[in-house]
């Protein structure tokens, strides 16, 4: 029989230390629903999605009551929508993003991703026409999500597209006025944007992939925090070997899950996300882990290197522990989504310098952080500039999630409630970078030699 | 298909009687059984086959943890697999 300990120790994980899969995603390829007649396009699409996913939500509460762990979303993806789409105007593109939350309604899932686009050397006509549909969307949908990749190592960066998505964020921003900007939460500027993705709300199922596939994202922040706290004073080896094993173990679940809801639902196994992804609920926090490793506040010196060792360590651990790896894979660090960030954040320890310090060696980038309102577009573009080069120049994924919160200040909070939590307002600096932004053209692609 | 169930609560007459009474309510048969104390906490865990149930997995879940409530008790009962994924490589 299993070792007493190891059962309890499961139980406990799920129990007291939050242990979840975060998201069991499906992936649907949309480009057989191309077609020159738009109404004949939604119809395919509607159709399409909702026979692919139609037992996926029933399929994850069977598993969660099978191996008695919770999946806290079920979530779609679908081939991004400028090329299914690509000779509509946006009038058109917003009507898709209707039919997009119709299928997620109907079907009970929490988010559909790929209202997206890449335009890292130039947009096509779908493309452009979709950036410009984005903020309409957001205000006429709920649960569609957003992304566009603006730039690849390979191709270097659209500025002008960075230039654009400042002012779409800050259009979506006013549009979703009465609700603190939530628009906003639903939308992502990449660099080298990963194509099969679990999390929201970058997910998109990309060109590459299967016509239908499962992409499983796990979670576990509260299980690394107090493991580090149970190991207690010990050094730099037997800490990341502390979180080796414990993410092997987190990863083995999403693994299990994985497999199981492909096997029931007929469909392809993808990836499983290496993540670490946090909650507002408390004990399921990223900055814990980094608190319980010896820092009083996340922000102050000493977290760069600490977030380091442990997105080092969570991959280390998860590889091996599941088949294939994809996604985002890393430890998440939104400052709305989790209880950790959102106080040091109101302390001002963590300053967005900070934070934009901590995404150079972690998952994805400056994700939910809420700005002043009265932000000027070409800062926020500044900031997306800035973030966006991290990936480009490092080869490695990064994006922004903003909110410049319309009608508040420092010192203020924007409140989404459930995942999405709240946040206070982060000071910027007041210089602008409008000069620099307004150059328009490209940032041709680095060097990939010559490396210092 | 085996399930593991594991029951912790606080220490009490009956724990074990309570359970694998609701398991053989349903033809649940136990294949192996062991208990611990921690502090004032008893945590037994249970083995047991499923094949001769009658109900569904849920329905067994839902009655063990049912019965578990009505008696101050956790009781949770998992897919032996997510076990085996954990702890065995």
């Amino acid at each position: 029989m299993l070792n007493t300990q190891d059962i309890l120790e499961t139980v406990r994980m799920i129990r007291e230390e939050n242990l979840d899969i975060r998201t069991v995603t499906m992936g649907i390829s949309l480009f057989d629903c191309i077609s020159d007649d738009p109404s004949r396009l939604e119809q395919k699409i509607y159709d399409k999605i909702t026979a692919s996913a139609k037992n996926l939500v029933s399929v994850c509460s069977e598993l969660e009551r099978t191996y008695g762990i919770p999946i806290v979303n079920k979530r779609i993806s679908v081939t991004p929508i400028s090329y299914v789409g690509a000779g509509l105007s946006s009038d058109g593109f917003v009507r898709l993003a209707k039919v997009l939350e119709r299928a997620a309604t109907d079907l009970g899932v929490n988010f559909i991703g790929g209202y997206s686009a890449h335009v890292q050397k130039g947009a096509i006509k779908g493309a452009a026409a979709l950036i410009e549909s984005i903020p309409q969307a957001m205000l006429e949908t709920e649960h569609v999500c957003s992304s566009v990749n603006v730039a690849t190592t390979k191709a270097g960066i659209n500025m002008d597209a960075v230039k654009r998505m400042g002012e779409i964020i800050k259009d979506t921003a006013y549009l979703t006025r009465d609700r603190d900007s939530i628009g906003c939460a639903k939308i992502v500027v990449f660099a080298n944007m990963p194509e099969d993705n679990p999390f929201m709300a970058g997910a998109v199922h990309g060109i590459g992939e299967p016509d239908t596939v499962i992409n499983v994202g796990v979670s576990g922040p509260g299980v690394v925090a107090a493991a580090i706290k149970e190991v207690g004073q010990c050094d730099f080896s037997i800490l990341a070997e502390t979180i080796k094993k414990i993410a092997f173990k987190i990863t083995r679940v999403g693994q299990l899950i994985a497999a199981e809801a492909a096997k029931r639902l007929g469909v392809p196994y993808g990836i499983v996300d290496l993540s670490l992804a946090p909650t507002p609920a408390a004990g399921d926090s990223v900055a814990e882990i980094l608190e319980n490793m010896g820092l009083e506040c996340t922000g102050t010196h000493g977290t760069t290197a600490a977030l380091a060792l442990l997105n080092d360590a969570v991959k280390k651990g998860g590889v091996m522990a599941t088949n294939h790896v994809g996604g985002l894979s890393g430890a998440f660090i939104p400052v709305s989504e989790d209880r950790g960030m959102i106080s040091a954040a109101e302390k001002e320890t963590l300053s967005i310098e900070k934070l934009e310090a901590m995404t150079a060696v972690c998952s994805v980038g400056l994700d939910m952080f809420a700005v002043p309102g009265d932000t000027p577009a070409s800062t926020l573009s500044g900031i997306i500039a800035d973030e966006i080069s991290i990936g480009v120049v490092n080869n490695k994924t990064t994006a922004v999630r903003v909110i410049p919160v319309y009608g508040k200040g420092v010192g203020e909070y924007c409140e989404f409630g459930g995942l999405l939590g709240y946040a206070p307002i982060m000071r910027l600096h007041g210089e602008s970078c409008a000069d620099f932004i307004n150059r328009g053209g490209r940032i041709p692609a680095p060097i990939h030699s010559l490396k210092n | 298909m085996k399930a593991v169930i594991t029951v912790i609560g606080k220490d009490k007459v009956g724990i074990i009687a309570l359970a694998s009474a609701e398991c053989a309510k349903y033809g649940a048969n136990i294949i192996d059984i062991s208990q611990t104390v921690m502090k004032e906490y008893f945590a037994m865990i249970m083995l047991v086959e499923l094949t001769g149930v009658k109900v569904d997995f849920a329905s067994f879940a839902g009655a063990m943890e049912q019965a578990g409530r009505d008696n101050g008790v956790d009781i949770r009962v998992m897919h032996e697999d997510i076990f085996n994924s954990m702890h065995r490589i």
